[in-house]
């Protein structure tokens, strides 16, 4: 079990680590799973798969997919200007980078919305080309685009800097072109970073709350969000319909994450060699 | 000739008059130059756009109606009861954490033992799980309509859209944050001193308090700044079980939905501004720990 340490404290450590682990998390956790046992398969499917529901899964994962994606090709962007050139104010800009993650998801939600109406700064540019983003699935997008950009950034950053510059010497110096040398020497040494970071993205996206439901409005069918649906339900107490659907996204979750530390394992595999 | 050793001539303008031929080759070089500043203009632009339009939106509605307007809204009693009850959550939910994030985090970077990996990933666990079924495992655990919920409820006990529920899902969702930020910070720093330590006869309780509390004070006090920010900050679990009763359950967050489905405006970014300003002071804390910790490692280094 464990190997032998002149240090005190495994035992004590060790016992409130696990003992508040399983209060805290994973006795709540599992009651979500006890509570779909104690429901017939049937129940189970008809609360997952209504069309309501359907519809959710369709703007959650679209968005959530998207957003990601954004995220990926802005935040390639970003991190290799932070990592790679010098310009005023960098710092400020490194530093802002991580605002998502310091900002309240409500405070991010109306002030996104306030943008993004009708009225807004950028909504009332929109507007005149029948271009809605507040209220309609374009500014579920926008909210999720917002909360995913620290995730690819800081992901690559270290990649990036970790990069030798010397082999991109190397390749220029036989001959290869810049696109050459970017498509062949950097994109399959960041791949990894990439891919992790898009995962976060798109797993902190699927579950984002607040920062949502305030810009989409929550139109019946239309910008509904899953885990709107499941806040929905429980304010009708209709437990059982609530804990299907969170089921459903915690098995999402679990497999996203499960890629996480995988498309992780296999970076470390590269980088050593 | 390489394109490697254009680059590094090209930085030589007395080599570039004494070679004409290379002089050619510094002109085709401009895209080089452009490429840059095409990536700076559109990160700048990124960024303005989604991250700081935002910020100045907030400020922005909040002086909608001048100083007054933004004072008016501070004089709402239930501002002071939104605010009062954020510190309280984030009073008893920052310090058990940051309990549990020291003790777990020896566990598992001064120990080598079976399953360590699963247990980090056990931890990780509350930021792979929507913050909605953060609350809604609370409900299904306390809430009426389960046996535990009525003994309580026949007992006069309130969780569930009460105070003790939302102190529950904001430890759930702020729980890894002081242990995450903690064990690569004392796996990297090794056992070495501790061991020299107990060596020389010191107890558990002194090296903790004497060698690795020292070593860590940066990545702590970063790890609770962020653990504090989601605390005060936390949304959608708190939302679930709060049941959003004025001065009595609704936090500064849930406030500031009030207010802004009442299309109180100024008020709900007159409060959001105090987040904001949270937020600020996290980011800052954050500059300022990578700062640190980066010139104590060159300190080492030297």
């Amino acid at each position: 079990m464990k190997k032998h340490s002149v240090l005190p404290g495994f035992g004590l450590t060790f016992g409130i680590t696990l003992a508040y682990l399983g209060l805290i998390v994973l006795l709540p956790l599992s009651l979500l799973v006890l509570n779909t046992t104690s429901m017939s398969f049937d129940d189970f499917l008809k609360a997952v798969t209504s069309k309501q529901v359907l519809l959710s899964y369709r703007l959650s994962f679209g968005a959530s997919f998207l957003a990601a994606l954004i995220n990926a090709v802005f935040g390639f962007i970003v991190a290799w200007t932070l990592v790679r050139y010098k310009f005023p104010a960098k710092r400020f800009v490194d530093a802002i980078v991580d605002m998502p993650f310091a900002l309240p998801t409500a405070v991010s939600g109306i002030a996104l919305t306030a943008i993004c109406a009708k009225n807004g700064w950028v909504g009332s540019l929109l507007a005149p080309f029948g271009i809605k983003i507040a209220y309609a699935p374009p500014g579920v997008l926008v909210a999720l685009i917002f909360i995913g950009i620290p995730f690819v950034i800081r992901t690559l950053q270290p990649t990036l800097e970790d990069l030798d510059k010397e082999v991109e010497e190397a390749a220029a110096s036989l001959g290869a072109t810049k696109f050459q040398t970017f498509w062949y020497i950097i994109v399959p040494s960041v791949l990894p970073a990439l891919i992790t970071g898009f995962t976060l993205a798109f797993a902190r996206a699927l579950g984002e709350y607040g920062s949502v439901v305030f810009i989409s409005g929550n139109l019946p069918m239309k910008t509904e969000i899953t885990p709107f649906l499941i806040v929905a339900k429980l304010d009708q107490y209709d437990y059982v319909g609530a804990t299907a659907i969170a089921v459903v996204m915690l098995v999402a979750s679990f497999i996203l994450m499960f890629f996480i530390n995988l498309s992780q394992w296999y970076a470390r595999r590269i980088n050593n060699g | 000739m390489s394109q490697a050793n254009y680059n590094s001539l090209r930085l030589s303008p007395k080599l570039q008059t004494t070679y004409p031929k290379i002089m050619k080759n510094v002109a085709i070089n401009w895209k080089d130059r452009i490429i840059p500043v095409i990536f700076i203009i559109i990160s700048v632009l990124f960024l303005t756009l989604f991250l700081v339009l935002p910020l100045a939106a907030v400020f922005a509605e909040a002086f909608r109606k001048g100083i007054d307007g933004y004072c008016a809204s501070f004089k709402d009693p239930y501002a002071w009861s939104s605010i009062r009850l954020t510190l309280i959550t984030a009073a008893i939910a920052v310090p058990m954490n940051v309990v549990f994030g020291i003790v777990a985090a020896w566990c598992i970077a001064k120990f080598e033992f079976w399953g360590k990996n699963i247990l980090i990933t056990l931890i990780d666990l509350p930021f792979a799980v929507s913050p909605v079924i953060a609350g809604l495992i609370f409900v299904l655990a306390f809430g009426r309509q389960t046996a535990l919920g009525g003994w309580l409820m026949d007992h006069d006990i309130k969780i569930i859209f009460a105070v003790p529920g939302i102190v529950l899902a904001t430890i759930f969702v702020t729980f890894p944050f002081v242990a995450r930020e903690l064990i690569p910070l004392m796996q990297e720093q090794g056992t070495l001193e501790e061991e020299a330590a107990v060596s020389l006869g010191a107890n558990g309780w002194d090296i903790f308090w004497k060698i690795t509390l020292p070593n860590i004070k940066w990545g702590l006090l970063y790890g609770v700044i962020l653990c504090n920010a989601r605390a005060m900050g936390e949304f959608g679990a708190v939302s679930v079980v709060s049941g959003h009763i004025r001065g009595e359950t609704n936090t500064m967050p849930l406030y500031i939905e009030t207010l802004h489905n009442g299309y109180d405006a100024v008020g709900a970014f007159s409060i959001a501004t105090l987040l904001t300003a949270l937020a600020f002071v996290t980011l800052f804390a954050k500059t300022i720990v990578e700062w640190k910790v980066k010139r104590e490692r060159m300190s080492d280094n030297s």
